[in-house]
């Protein structure tokens, strides 16, 4: 077999991820992780905060617990299941800075937590600020039309 | 370059010793010794492997009762950088080194050059071995341990696991009778998650050199095992035989199969690494040698050459595969 010929082959054989299954699942997890979240919002609304503030402090609790889940090992088997589902909220961004910070530590703190905690998370990082700056301009060019 | 043949080789003796999983799988049985802890004890990952491998050397001397000057080489590596897995893991003990690198068919390359440099007379004795662990080899081609993702059905699961095999003139009931050194083969697969299909091509290649050079016929073998190609890679390379004109399919196994149940342990694809082919041949398929089971195996250690750069880099992942024929005498 000639070695594109091949790779087309081996290519269009293997087996494609179950992406209606994972779909669903993700829906699922991602849904419960969202009723999470506005269910913490209403929790601090009530004990008196201001909407924004509650905002903040659900952020603030989802990312606590995501990394409380990677640290306690958990969190990638629940990922393993719900895959975008955990990914896209907040909790995706915390296990992405958390597990390599973790995984980090044999390194030392400076070379290895500090400098290898970004390495997944970075290009969020980067690729998010960049796009603010991009919808930043949209929005002055807008507002001054 | 052809087959090569030697007279006087024997397996002494083989030592496996492997992690949690491996232990939950169908071979738990055949390994000599396994270790619950993931850190092996350890402070971290690297030398988790470190201390696998040293107490899987120690179990081999132990059962063989062999001291250092007993030895006249060590060959072995892993798939760590460097191949510090091997080389931390046995540096208080003094024997002649020589640190080796053919991804996961290291081992099949170990047990090669062994038995040459035995058969040449070079050295009374070699010991052959390789290792991998899932969390360092995770740590360094993919994600942290901890980090949450779904893998895709190709993908393969890195066994941990340690094997060492002791080569002598001293007969014994195994002989290592034949090798043919394996030729790079690049199928020009790009997918780092598929593994199988990567490696195929070399083990075909290997497999149909060998069987076209020694005159032997797939038939005279109760087994040919592949190393690590998992479900996808060995249907390839059954698919690329069966193109060349043999049919290996009724006795070909591969180690990635046999060390997991795929199902129950959700393991995709099958294991891989290089522990994988050696605690299978190392514990499971040498014991069923000695145990008459097994009369005439073809181990077919099979490697993907590649980095963690390498696929980021959109190149191929070239693969090799070196094959040694075990006989019961």
């Amino acid at each position: 077999m000639a070695k594109n010929g091949y790779q087309a082959y081996a290519d269009a054989r293997a087996k494609r991820s179950p992406w209606i299954k994972n779909g669903a699942k993700a829906f699922l997890v991602g849904g419960i992780i969202c009723c999470l979240g506005q269910g913490l919002g209403n929790l601090y609304g009530w004990a008196g905060l201001p909407e924004k503030e509650a905002g903040t402090w659900v952020s603030v609790t989802l990312i606590f617990l995501a990394g409380l889940l990677t640290g306690i090992g958990i969190f990638d088997k629940i990922a393993k299941f719900a895959g975008a589902g955990t990914l896209v909220p907040i909790t995706g961004f915390a296990n992405a800075v958390a597990s390599p910070a973790i995984d980090a530590k044999s390194e030392g703190y400076v070379l290895g937590v500090a400098a290898k905690m970004f390495t997944i998370a970075g290009p969020v990082i980067v690729f998010g600020t960049a796009s603010s700056v991009v919808y930043g301009v949209i929005y002055w060019v807008c507002s001054v039309l | 370059m052809g087959t090569v043949r030697f007279g006087d080789v024997y397996l002494g003796g083989s030592s496996a010793t492997v992690g949690k999983k491996e232990m939950a799988g169908p071979l738990r049985e055949w390994f000599d010794l396994h270790e619950e802890d993931e850190y092996f004890g350890m402070p971290t990952f690297e030398q988790a492997e470190s201390e696998m491998v040293r107490r899987n050397l120690a179990h081999l001397f132990e059962k063989m009762n062999l001291k250092d000057e007993d030895v006249g080489v060590l060959l072995g590596g892993d798939l760590l950088n460097q191949c510090t897995g091997t080389s931390f893991g046995i540096k208080s003990h003094s024997i002649p080194f020589l640190g080796l690198y053919g991804a996961c068919s290291t081992i099949a390359e170990g047990l090669l050059v062994g038995s040459m440099l035995v058969q040449g007379g070079f050295v009374p004795s070699a010991v052959a071995m390789a290792s991998s662990h899932y969390c360092t080899a995770e740590r360094q081609y993919r994600f942290p341990p901890e980090y949450g993702n779904q893998r895709p059905p190709t993908a393969q699961y890195t066994v941990t696991g340690a094997g060492a095999f002791y080569l002598t003139r001293v007969p014994s009931p195994i002989r290592i009778a034949e090798g043919i050194i394996g030729r790079i083969v690049d199928g020009g697969i790009t997918d780092a998650n598929n593994m199988g299909a990567a490696m195929a091509p070399a083990a075909a290649d290997t497999i149909l050199r060998y069987f076209g050079e020694s005159g032997r016929r797939p038939e005279e073998f109760d087994a040919i095992v592949t190393g690590d190609l998992g479900r996808e890679g060995l249907e390839l390379v059954q698919e690329l035989v069966h193109q060349g004109g043999l049919e290996i399919a009724p006795r070909h196994m591969d180690g990635g199969l046999l060390i997991f149940d795929l199902k129950k342990q959700d393991m995709h694809c099958g294991g891989s690494g290089c522990g994988c082919l050696s605690t299978v041949l190392g514990g499971y398929l040498v014991k069923r040698m000695r145990a008459g089971e097994l009369k005439r195996i073809l181990a077919v250690g099979t490697g993907a050459l590649l980095n963690a750069s390498t696929p980021l880099q959109k190149l191929s992942i070239p693969g090799i595969a070196h094959a040694v024929c075990l006989e019961a005498v």
